[in-house]
């Protein structure tokens, strides 16, 4: 008998599918979107962060079906690029630039700060789940050093004064 | 009604360009004057941004850098007449900084409204592509290949080549690939192009598709530049429905149609083939070269792939002759850069020039020296796979074949200046170590050797053995630079050896005292 299989009284068989969940139902939907087209891979792992926050593992059967790949390659592209998250983040992603442009103006000092000051390691969280802070390598702000991006909003000169007036910016904005 | 421009380029926004706007247009409401907001790209002098343009008879009257709490003195000051204030600069054309360029390429970038299609015709655009549509295929390769220009991406090879490759193939399906994954620190033009003026990136693209004969392109933008990947969607959608793009362009028999796709933050998808790769969805992951894209490319056919900088360059080539373009820069290096100055300087920003202006012009002429006031000791030109340049070769001119001579790489033309402040052999390690973290794994030099990089640089630092791992790094380095399957690992060694030999100083001090417990354990 199947898994999940379950004889009824007649003795027919009837297997119980679970439902789907709102994340499996994301990813099946952006991938008819996407036209299940397996060059689009990257796109519907974006609409998914877009939408979810991260990328969760249970979505990857789903797209590995839909556009008829292996689960391994779809975990391979995933676990390839930086940009993909595999687990919840904060409300607020902030990239912090460390490429050498970035460094020349202080961005080694800056990250210090948003660590101490966030009490979190760059790639972690805080605790009130407020604010993910990670490194990245070049915002393309780099005549106007250092630089960091809250969401899709950039920011250049970015001191440690600048800094905490952000994130003080987000917090506010999070009370209201 | 008076016209204000107003930078919507990502740096301007940067610090605070939507405020000022806004700004500008609460002040004019309250005081009910009829003012229009235009939303240019930006000139590129990003150490005045933002910038505000006032257009008046005489010509369009620059204040900068303006902050929200400016905008009231302004308008008391005047300035919607063009007069005179504290942050003014007078005619932004007469701007030092601006008037002593020579711009082709990013010619209407900041003058214009980056989605206006009008905007863009009145200012000489699709002017190139209309004149390409009535020429031969083959007619556009020649005049390509006349006016000289090489790769902008950082390779300089020459463009001509590439697309006379494509041409020569059977018609069939081919493809154009733009490569904006534009991850090099230090480089920002690509950006100020995609968000400034995209048409003219559409224009050259689709100047490749008439040439090679492709039907269908992809413009590979990283995902750090969110701005520039919803321009460029707005920008084909309207060139779409005005018939630039899409079937039977402008009456003729070419249809070319152009997607956007975004990358995610892995710089080595900036390497052609792993751009590929990551465009058909996969890992991004170098492939063997040959065969070479331009014969099996894109979903393995032949693909014209160029950087923005060398597309854009191409309306003006096409519209102006291959002679005209030509006529600009030294020795083989023909045409204009735009030079990007970053970094540690006081005036950063972006100056398209003719190949043969020095570092040093660039850093001191339009830099105005670095922001700390110190003297600049380093600037690695061409990303983070570029040599730095000590001061003594400040005077070498930027030209692709002089460059090499002095074991360096003019590459996309960004420069990023470091005061006397600066730890080299702290610089050299990060170029080991950006090259494990962005490696793509392929092959063994680059995956393995800047693993063991970053292990024999922390070993130099600390004082273990340090003659004989001074050796073992200038060995490693060879290995690399010989054995690597792409530039990631194969110009890693670059920045590292150019530190040690420009500046063999910063690898004799004593050992810091927080690295002893390596020490301890290396022992």
């Amino acid at each position: 008998m199947a898994k999940n299989a379950v004889k009824k009284s007649d003795g027919s068989q009837v297997v119980q599918v679970p439902a789907p969940t709102p994340a499996e139902v994301a990813a099946l939907a952006s991938c008819a979107r996407h036209g299940n087209k397996p060059d689009e891979l990257l796109e519907i792992f974006h609409d998914l962060q877009h939408q979810l926050g991260y990328v969760p593992d249970a979505t990857l059967p789903v797209i590995a079906r839909a556009l008829n790949r292996s689960r391994a390659e779809i975990y391979g592209v995933l676990t390839f690029y930086h940009e993909f998250k595999r687990h919840p983040v904060g409300k607020h992603v902030v990239k912090i630039c460390r490429a050498e442009a970035c460094q020349s103006m202080g961005t080694d000092a800056l990250c210090q700060h948003a660590e101490q000051s966030l009490c979190t390691p760059l790639g972690g969280t805080t605790a009130d789940g407020m604010v993910t802070i990670e490194q990245v390598f070049c915002l393309g702000n780099c005549a106007l050093s250092p630089a960091i991006m809250v969401g899709e909003k950039l920011y250049g000169k970015v001191d440690p004064k600048r800094f905490d007036e952000i994130i003080g910016g987000l917090e506010k904005e999070a009370a209201e | 009604m008076i016209k204000v421009f107003i930078p919507r380029d990502a740096a301007a926004l940067s610090v605070g360009a939507d405020e000022v706007a806004a700004a500008i247009a609460a002040e004019a409401a309250k005081r009910k004057l009829d003012v229009q907001i235009v939303r240019n790209g930006s000139r590129g002098m990003l150490y005045l941004e933002p910038l505000v343009e006032v257009e008046t008879p005489k010509g369009r009257v620059a204040y900068g850098p303006v902050a929200a709490s400016d905008v009231a003195g302004l308008f008391d000051a005047g300035f919607l007449e063009g007069k005179p204030h504290a942050l003014g600069h007078g005619l932004a054309e007469e701007i030092p900084y601006f008037k002593n360029q020579e711009r082709l390429t990013f010619a209407r970038c900041g003058i214009t409204d980056p989605l206006s299609i009008e905007d863009y015709r009145k200012h000489g655009g699709f002017q190139g592509l209309a004149k390409a549509l009535q020429m031969k295929p083959i007619d556009i390769v020649t005049e390509v290949t006349t006016s000289g220009l090489r790769g902008r991406g950082g390779a300089g090879f020459p463009t001509g080549i590439k697309w006379k490759t494509v041409h020569d193939l059977p018609a069939g399906e081919k493809y154009v690939a733009c490569n904006a994954d534009e991850g090099d620190s230090g480089t920002f033009a690509d950006r100020m192009l995609m968000e400034g003026d995209p048409y003219c990136l559409i224009e050259g693209m689709t100047i490749a598709a008439v040439a090679g004969g492709a039907q269908k392109g992809y413009i590979y933008v990283r995902s750090e530049y969110p701005h520039s990947v919803h321009v460029l969607r707005e920008a084909i959608e309207i060139a779409r429905r005005a018939n630039w793009l899409g079937d039977n362009i402008q009456g003729s028999k070419y249809s070319f149609d152009l997607f956007v796709r975004m990358g995610a933050g892995a710089y080595i998808c900036g390497e052609e083939t792993s751009m590929l790769e990551s465009i058909e969805g996969k890992r991004g992951i170098v492939r063997y070269k040959p065969p070479i894209p331009a014969i099996e490319g894109l979903f393995g056919k032949p693909t014209i792939i160029n950087n923005v900088m060398s597309f854009a360059a191409v309306p003006i080539i096409i519209d102006k002759g291959g002679e005209f373009y030509r006529d600009y820069g030294v020795g083989r290096s023909r045409g204009t850069l735009a030079f990007q100055i970053a970094g540690n300087i006081k005036q950063g920003g972006l100056v398209e020039k003719a190949f043969g202006v020095t570092t040093r012009q660039l850093i001191e002429d339009w830099g105005g020296g670095t922001a700390t006031g110190r003297p600049a000791r380093a600037v690695q030109v061409g990303g983070p796979l570029g040599a730095y340049i000590p001061a003594s070769k400040f005077d070498v001119p930027m030209d692709y074949e002089e460059f090499a001579k002095v074991d360096a790489m003019v590459g996309h033309g960004g420069l990023v200046v470091f005061d006397d402040t600066v730890d080299m052999a702290k610089q050299a390690r990060f170029a080991m170590e950006f090259c494990t973290i962005e490696s793509c794994g392929k092959c063994t030099p680059c995956r393995i050797g800047s693993t063991r990089g970053v292990e024999v640089i922390d070993k130099i630092i600390a004082d273990v053995d340090r003659a004989k791992n001074m050796a073992l790094l200038e060995d490693l380095c060879v290995t690399m630079a010989d054995g690597s399957l792409c530039a990631m690992g194969g110009l890693t060694p670059f920045p590292v050896m150019s530190a040690v030999r420009g500046f063999p100083e910063d690898f004799q001090k004593p050992a810091p005292p927080s690295n002893k417990f390596l020490a301890d354990a290396a022992e």
